[in-house]
C-alpha cells in the first residue's frame, strides 16, 4: 500500500503490538498488546523503568528485530497507513532512513569508529539520495551546522571518538535527520548526558520538530524530560501500557496507581522538601514471569480495592476521559477520589 | 547569548516553604555587596561552629598526561581537583554536584585516600591523612567507606554476598571469627535484605538489591564517614527512592557523616545539609541546602538548576531557561582566571584576568564569582 492514508488515520498507529523472545530461560513477553498513535508534528514520550519494553517497542517500529524462530512480532504498526509488521524486510529497510529514523542513547556504539563523522553522514545520505559525493558532503556540513556543531566543515573529518558525548549525540541526530524523516524515535537520547547538555539536545529536538514537522517518540525514564518535551505520554510497565494521554492531563490528573507511584517517588526541585520519599515497594517483574491479571498488582497499594480481578483479569486500557486512557480495574470515580484525597496531597 | 540571559532578573528567589528561609542577606535584585575585608578569614571558620569530621584544604590532584609512549610537548596534567577546600561536620551530609569530569569522584577518592593528593591536605577526625602510607592507612579504611555507582561491577560475582559483606570485617579483624556470620545477617537485615540469603551470589539480585549489598558492606566496619559516589544513578526511579530512604535512615540511626556525590540536583537537595558545586576541578559555590537551592549566587549554579527538567508541563512553560553554550572545556587546559568565563553571560574584563576567590558572601555561603547575585531559576 502506498500513498497517503485516508484522512483521520494517525501518522503512526501501533495496535496490539506484541513482541516476544524465546530464550533458554523461557519466553520473554517484552511487549504485550501495546497500542498508541503519534501524529506528525507531535511528540510522544514513553516512560517506564528499565526492562519495561520501551526499546523493544522502538526497534519493532524501525523493523530492527531479527525475525526468526526466536522472535515473534504480532499486531500492527502502520506508518502513514502502511503496515510494517507484514511488509517485506527490504521495504522496511527502505523506509528506515527515508521516512523514519532512530537515535540511540549511546551514539558511539551506533557509529563506526573507523570512519569519520562526515563519511558516515555522507553514506547515510547517499543510501537514499542519488547525489554526488561532493553534494552529499555539502549536505553533511549543513546538517552539522543545523544541529549546532561549531566549525562543521572542519569537524566533518573528525572521528567519533574525537567528539564529546554531547557532540556525538548531535552528530547522530544530524545523521538521523539527513533525509527529513517523518518519524523520529529517540531512545534515551540524553540519559548519558549532563543536564546542561541534555537541555541543549532537547532544545535541538524541539527546533528540528518545528522544522521538519516530524512525529517524534522520545523514550526516557525521566518524567521531567517527558514533561518538557512531549505532547503525549505513554506509561509502560512490564511490556504493557498503563496510562496514555496528553502530558498536561496525565501530570495533573494521573489515574493509574503506577503513575502515582512514579510521581510520588521522584525528588523534584519545584516541591517542598519531604522527610521521607514515598516508594513503590518491590521491584519490576521478570518479563518471563509477568504477574497475571494486572501486571502491577504485586506492588500496588490499592489492589485490595480492585477486588480479586486485580490478579486474574488484565484490565483493558480504557478511556477515562477523552484522549486519556488507563488500564486499571478501579472505577473511574474511585481513582479520582484516591487521586484527590491520597495522592495529590503527597505530590 | 540572548538578551534575556544578560538582563538581571528582578524576582527574588522563591522560598522553599518547608524549610525556614534565613533572612536574605543580599538584596534580591542587585548585586551582592562586595565581601567584607574579613571575609577571607571567615572562610576558615568551621561551618556552623560544629564538630568537623573532615577538613580538606587546597586539595589538588593532577594526573600527568602521556600521549603514546613519549611525553609529548604540550601534554601537561589534568587538573582533576584544583585547590579545593571545605569541611564536613560530624553527622551531616555534604552533597557534591557538578557535571561529569568536574572532579567529584577524584575528590571522593582523595578523601578516602584511595588516591594521594598532589598537594593540599585532608584532615580526618583530627589527623592529617594526606600522605599516610598504605600500612598507616589500614585503621583508617575502617572509618571511611565508599559506596559506588555501579552495584554490578563493585561486587565480586564469584563471592557469596555473605563473604562480600564480611570481607571488610575479616580484613579489619574487628569481629571475632565466630561473630562474623551473625553480624553479616544483622547487616543484611538492616539494609532490607533477607538475612537467609547470605549464601547467594550477586547475580541472583536485582540492581537495587545489589546496591543494598554494597551499603551493607560499607557499614560492616562501623565507619564514621561514608563517601557515596553516585549511589543511585544507575537505578530505576522506584528503586532510587528506596535506596535514598535507606541511606537517610542509616544516617540518623548511626550518626553517619556522608559525602554524597551525585549529578542529580534534586536528589542532592533531598539528602544534603550543605552542597558544594564543582566546575573544572574547583568549588564555585558552597552553601547550606536551602541557600543553594533557593538563593544560589553563581551563574554556573543558576545554569545547572535551570537545566534540570521539572516534571510539570505547565510550570515548564513559565520557567525561564538559561542555556549554556558549548561544553565544559578540557581540564587539561582550563580557561584562565574564572574558569567559567568563556561560557558566562555575565563575564566582564576582570573575569578574564583575575580568578575570583571563593569568598563568604553571606553566613556559610561561599561563592567564587566577581558578580554574584540571586536569580530565580527553578
Ligand atoms: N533480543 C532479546 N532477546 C531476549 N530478550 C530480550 C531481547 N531484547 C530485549 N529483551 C528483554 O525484553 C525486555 C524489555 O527490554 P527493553 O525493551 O530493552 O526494556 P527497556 O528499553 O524498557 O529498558 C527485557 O526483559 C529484556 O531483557
Ligand atoms: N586516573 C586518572 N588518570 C587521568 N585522568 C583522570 C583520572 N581520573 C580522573 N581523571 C580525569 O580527571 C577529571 C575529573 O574526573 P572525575 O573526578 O572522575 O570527575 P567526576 O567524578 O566529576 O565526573 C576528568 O577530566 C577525568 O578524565
Ligand atoms: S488494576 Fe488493581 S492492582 Fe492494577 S493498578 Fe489498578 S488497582 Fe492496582
Ligand atoms: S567571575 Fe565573571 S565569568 Fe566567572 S562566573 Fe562570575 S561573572 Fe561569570
Ligand atoms: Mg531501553
Ligand atoms: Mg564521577
Amino acid at each position: 500500500m502506498t500513498g497517503p492514508a485516508p484522512a483521520g488515520t494517525p501518522f503512526l498507529q501501533v495496535r496490539d503490538l506484541t513482541v516476544s523472545f524465546r530464550t533458554d530461560d523461557g519466553v520473554v513477553h517484552a511487549v504485550d498488546r501495546l497500542s498508541f498513535s503519534v501524529e506528525r508534528g507531535r511528540t510522544l514520550g514513553i516512560v517506564g523503568e528499565s526492562g519495561s519494553g520501551k526499546s523493544v517497542t522502538s526497534l519493532a517500529i524501525m523493523g530492527l528485530h531479527r525475525r526468526g524462530r526466536r522472535v515473534s512480532i504480532d499486531g500492527e504498526i502502520r506508518l502513514d497507513g502502511e503496515d510494517l509488521v507484514t511488509a517485506p524486510a527490504e521495504r522496511v529497510r527502505g523506509l528506515r532512513g527515508q521516512r523514519m529514523a532512530m537515535i540511540f542513547q549511546d551514539p558511539l556504539s551506533s557509529m563506526h569508529p573507523q570512519f569519520t563523522v562526515g563519511e558516515q553522514i555522507v553514506e547515510a545520505y547517499r543510501v537514499h539520495n542519488r547525489v554526488s559525493r561532493a553534494a552529499a558532503r555539502r549536505r553533511a556540513t549543513e546538517l552539522l551546522e543545523l544541529v549546532g556543531i561549531p566549525e562543521p566543515a572542519r569537524r566533518l573529518d573528525d572521528y567519533p571518538h574525537q567528539f564529546s558525548g554531547g557532540m556525538r549525540q548531535r552528530a547522530m541526530i544530524a545523521m538521523a535527520v539527513s533525509c527529513n524523516p517523518e518519524l523520529l524515535i529517540a531512545d534515551e537520547p540524553t540519559t548519558a548526558l549532563d543536564v546542561t547538555v541534555q537541555a541543549q539536545i532537547l532544545d535541538l529536538m524541539r527546533e528540528l520538530q518545528k522544522e521538519f514537522n516530524s512525529a517524534i517518540i522520545i523514550i526516557t525514564h525521566d518524567l521531567g524530560v517527558v514533561a518538557e518535551i512531549s505532547d503525549d505520554i505513554l506509561v509502560m510497565y512490564a511490556g504493557q501500557a498503563m496510562e496514555h494521554g496528553g502530558v498536561e492531563e496525565v501530570f495533573a490528573h494521573a489515574e493509574h496507581p503506577y503513575t502515582w507511584g512514579l510521581l510520588q517517588s521522584i525528588t523534584r526541585l519545584d516541591r517542598q522538601l519531604e522527610t521521607t520519599l514515598r516508594t513503590i515497594p518491590g521491584s519490576p517483574p521478570s518479563l518471563i514471569n509477568v504477574p497475571p491479571g494486572c501486571p502491577f498488582h504485586p506492588r500496588c497499594t490499592y489492589r485490595e480495592l480492585a477486588g480479586p480481578a486485580a490478579s486474574t483479569v488484565r484490565p483493558p486500557l480504557a478511556e477515562a476521559s477523552p484522549g486519556h486512557r488507563v488500564a486499571c480495574h478501579l472505577p473511574v470515580d474511585e481513582r479520582r477520589r484516591l487521586l484527590r484525597e491520597e495522592v495529590t496531597p503527597t505530590l | 547569548m540572548s538578551d534575556n540571559l544578560a538582563k538581571d532578573l528582578a524576582s527574588p528567589a522563591a522560598g522553599e516553604g518547608a524549610m525556614p528561609t534565613p533572612p536574605a542577606d543580599a538584596p534580591a535584585t542587585g548585586a551582592v555587596p562586595a565581601a567584607t575585608a574579613d571575609a577571607g578569614a571567615l572562610r576558615d571558620r568551621p561551618a556552623g561552629g560544629g564538630d568537623e569530621l573532615v577538613r580538606v584544604t587546597d586539595l589538588t590532584k593532577l594526573f600527568p598526561v602521556r600521549r603514546g609512549t613519549l611525553v609529548r610537548r604540550g601534554a601537561g596534567a589534568v587538573r582533576a581537583v584544583d585547590g579545593v577546600s571545605f569541611a564536613i561536620d560530624r553527622g551531616t551530609t555534604l552533597g557534591l554536584v557538578g557535571e561529569s569530569g568536574s572532579g567529584k569522584s577524584t575528590a571522593g577518592r582523595l578523601i578516602s585516600r584511595l588516591l594521594e593528593p598532589t598537594s593540599g591536605s585532608v584532615v580526618f577526625d583530627g589527623q592529617d591523612i594526606s600522605h599516610l602510607s598504605s600500612r598507616q592507612l589500614r585503621p583508617l579504611r575502617r572509618d571511611i567507606q565508599m559506596i559506588f555507582q555501579d552495584p554490578y561491577s563493585s561486587l565480586n560475582p564469584r563471592h557469596t554476598i555473605g563473604a562480600i559483606v564480611a570481607a571488610p570485617m575479616r580484613i579489619q579483624k574487628q569481629v571475632p571469627r565466630r561473630g562474623v556470620r551473625d553480624r553479616v545477617r544483622e547487616l543484611l537485615e538492616l539494609v532490607g535484605l533477607n538475612p537467609e540469603h547470605y549464601n547467594r551470589y550477586p547475580n541472583e539480585f536485582s540492581g537495587g538489591q545489589r546496591q543494598r549489598i554494597g551499603i551493607a558492606r560499607a557499614l560492616a566496619t562501623r565507619p564514621k564517614l561514608i563517601i557515596a559516589d553516585e549511589p543511585v544513578s544507575a537505578l530505576d526511579v522506584s528503586i532510587r527512592a528506596q535506596i535514598i530512604n535507606l541511606l537517610d535512615g542509616l544516617r540518623t540511626e548511626f550518626g553517619l557523616t556522608y559525602l554524597f556525590i551525585a549529578h542529580d540536583l534534586s536528589m542532592v537537595r533531598h539528602l544534603s545539609d550543605r552542597v558544594a558545586v564543582m566546575y573544572l576541578g574547583q568549588i564555585i559555590e558552597l552553601a547550606d541546602r536551602t541557600d543553594l537551592f533557593s538563593g544560589a549566587l553563581h551563574p554556573y549554579t543558576h545554569a545547572l538548576l535551570s537545566a534540570v527538567p521539572i516534571p510539570d508541563p505547565t510550570s515548564h512553560r513559565r520557567r525561564e531557561r538559561i542555556r549554556l553554550h558549548d561544553e565544559v572545556p578540557s581540564p587539561l587546559n582550563p580557561p584562565v582566571a574564572c574558569r567559567f568565563h568563556p561560557r558566562c553571560w555575565k563575564a566582564q574584563e576582570i573575569c578574564r584576568t583575575e580568578a575570583p576567590p571563593l569568598l563568604e558572601r553571606a553566613p556559610g555561603h561561599q561563592v567564587a564569582c566577581h558578580f554574584p547575585e540571586k536569580r530565580d531559576v527553578v
